[in-house]
């Protein structure tokens, strides 16, 4: 029971939120919180900072009066948009050595292939047709600047 | 200016051709996007806000404002032939939509949202030209602890109507409100939150956090959705796409309810068009002589819902534009649009800037009869969106939020935010936390915590006057009236019936 109390959501994000609260009224504490002028940096992030914690205790509280243990989590459907989020992460690193067009071919390769499971050949002409349309519009029609690599685009 | 010199004046810019083309734009967008599902209003206006910078700021707001209808009216389109919602505020058109489609009636049912819409967003539209004016020369009385409290009311009402838990609308709002802090204090100069990053000192860019929390956050979770569903047959031919005379004589009640409980409820802030298309459902329903055919193909149950979701855009305007206070994630980033393009929204719009003000409420005008031929003829048409695959459409919008997060700054470091917020925007919605409250409070928060400093400068530290002050006193006293509010078991029951019955 305690098991299951622990990974309820609600107590899960009630404690870093909690935590992000704790923070805040201890930065807020290293400024001005009143000054010969008025409130100073430190007032207004110090009072909704009280609020954080405070609402998040009464989550966690409330998660452990609830009853029920909500819905189970559906694995398969979490971890396909866990997949694409962690390989959106690694585009954008990517980006930074390779450019947008690279990047964001091999992300939509990936999201094509291994997401949505559609054959190779079709996850390739998607992702070189991707990638050059956004060429196409953003950096030479629209003189939108992207990210490039090494090769200039 | 008074209304009718105003009016002119305001289509005398709408119908310059240059801006006749970006409502046209923007209608079609709008049309498109709320036809397909997992993108909605306010991710596209996000996603695009970079390419406006440019724009003039009547063009600017012009086509944003027709995605913004525009979705309305496109959204209807997917509930009615797939039985999903393109948008939020067409859930409760499934109900009868896809059942009169069933019945081999997709035609007149796509008729019937198109003329709903089409007469009760022009009379949102009405409401919004006459009803604005007087509010604008109110709220010109408004001083700093006015401006406090009217926006402690309107994030109180957005906190409490947009999710079912009032403890978790307020952590998202404290959430947003320590967004904007980030970055460094106008008064002192003091820097706040940075972790040490010079990059931070400007503060997070709005369209980051916009972007990340709604486009990629709803890639996300259309990703784990899944949902793949079959498309009904869409007739062909304008014929086949106008309602009977019965069907249209069942409508009229609808027509004129729909109008008004969505202009109504679209003041309100927070309420938004999903909760007024329920309203005016549910009141079709109670005063209708055969309720027993709702759910089973009523006519009456599409026009409700859809006039009610269109009439809420002049309603969700009014404050947005008179007062500077937007009630939903879509109206506060048109607010931050404004305000990059060196425009500020509230009481003296209408003065300082009347070719914004006058010129969207006569394009709005001008869209709704766009829409109305977009919608019509051409639904056929734009129903092959449909037909698009999503293995192509979620990387499409992926590369979108990079041009849009990277465009506007140029720097690497954004990108690294807008991953972090689309982790966000999608943990958020799997945690059953509302998003709107955290963008309003980000987009609120800096003017909040100004007008409370100033306040409090003003009275030399002392809280009373904001209590004191007739206006200030009563807003703040409402806000919290609001707030408590689900602690009365019968109100907290009909507000979350509300919320958990559009979706």
């Amino acid at each position: 029971m305690v098991r299951a109390f622990l990974k309820n959501g609600d107590v899960i994000s009630g404690a870093a939120l909690a935590a992000l609260g704790v923070y805040i009224m201890m930065q807020a504490h290293a400024w001005d919180y009143y000054t010969l002028d008025g409130p100073g940096p430190g007032f207004f992030p110090f009072w909704y900072g009280a609020a954080m914690v405070a609402l998040s205790l009464l989550l966690i509280v409330n998660a452990a009066r609830a009853s029920d243990e909500g819905q189970a989590v559906d694995w398969p459907a979490t971890g396909r948009a866990m997949a694409t989020w962690l390989a959106f992460a690694l585009s954008v690193v990517l980006m930074e050595f390779v450019g947008f067009l690279i990047s964001f071919a091999v992300l939509t390769f990936f999201i094509v292939a291994f997401i949505f499971r559609r054959p190779f050949a079709t996850a390739t002409v998607v992702a070189v047709a991707s990638a050059l349309t956004f060429h196409l519009i953003f950096p030479v029609a629209l003189s939108v600047s992207l990210p490039t690599g090494p090769f200039g685009f | 200016m008074d209304i009718a010199s105003g009016l002119l004046h305001g289509f005398a810019v709408a119908l310059q051709p240059s801006n006749v083309f970006w409502c046209f734009v923007g209608c079609l967008l709008g049309t498109v996007v709320g036809i397909l599902p997992g993108l909605g209003p306010a991710a596209t206006i996000a996603l695009l806000l970079p390419l406006t910078f440019k724009m003039d700021p009547a063009g600017g707001i012009i086509m944003l404002a027709g995605i913004y209808y525009g979705a309305k009216y496109g959204g209807s389109t997917t509930s009615i032939l797939l039985n999903i919602p393109g948008e939020s505020s067409s859930v409760v058109t499934c109900l009868d939509g896809y059942q009169m489609a069933r019945k081999g009636r997709a035609g007149a049912a796509l008729g019937i949202a198109a003329i709903a819409s089409f007469v009760a967003g022009t009379v949102g539209v009405i409401g919004l030209t006459l009803i604005a004016p007087p509010i604008a020369a109110f709220a010109l009385s408004f001083s700093s602890p006015e401006y406090f409290a009217l926006m402690c009311l309107g994030l109180a009402l957005v906190v409490l109507l947009s999710g079912t838990s009032l403890i978790k609308g307020l952590l998202a709002l404290l959430v947003g409100l320590w967004l904007t802090s980030i970055g460094t204090d106008l008064f002192t100069a003091q820097s706040r939150f940075i972790f040490g990053q010079a990059s931070l000192l400007g503060g997070i860019d709005f369209m980051v956090v916009a972007i990340g929390v709604f486009a990629i956050g709803e890639v996300m979770a259309s990703i784990e959705a899944g949902e793949e569903a079959k498309m009904l047959p869409v007739p062909r031919g304008i014929r086949n796409l106008l309602p009977s005379w019965e069907e249209l004589k069942a409508c009229r009640f609808a027509f004129i309810n729909g109008s008004v409980t969505g202009f109504l409820i679209g003041v309100l802030p927070g309420a938004g068009a999903a909760i007024s298309s329920f309203m005016a459902y549910g009141i079709e329903k109670a005063v209708s002589k055969h309720p027993e055919q709702f759910g089973q193909g009523a006519p009456e149950g599409v026009a409700a819902p859809e006039g009610a979701n269109n009439a809420d855009t002049g309603g969700a305007l009014v404050p947005l534009l008179t007062l500077g206070i937007p009630g939903g994630g879509t109206t506060a980033i048109m607010l931050s649009a404004l305000v990059l393009w060196g425009v500020k929204p509230g009481p003296l719009l209408m003065t300082e800037s009347p070719d914004v003000f006058w010129g969207l409420v006569a394009s709005m005008y001008i869209g709704n009869v766009v829409l109305l031929i977009l919608n019509l003829p051409l639904v056929p048409l734009f129903a092959q969106i449909l037909r698009l695959p999503v293995y192509v459409l979620f990387p499409g919008i992926l590369g979108i939020s990079i041009v849009g997060a990277y465009g506007a700054s140029g720097r690497m470091f954004d990108l690294g935010l807008l991953v972090g917020f689309g982790l966000l925007g999608y943990t958020m919605s799997k945690l059953k936390y509302p998003t709107a409250p955290l963008i309003l409070g980000f987009v609120l928060g800096d003017a909040m915590e100004r007008a409370l400093r100033q306040s409090l400068m003003m009275s030399q530290g002392d809280f009373v006057p904001l209590v004191q002050r007739p206006i200030s006193g009563i807003m703040l006293a409402l806000a919290v009236l609001v707030l408590l509010m689900p602690l009365f078991g019968w109100l907290n029951r009909m507000r979350v019936r509300a919320i958990t019955e559009n979706g």
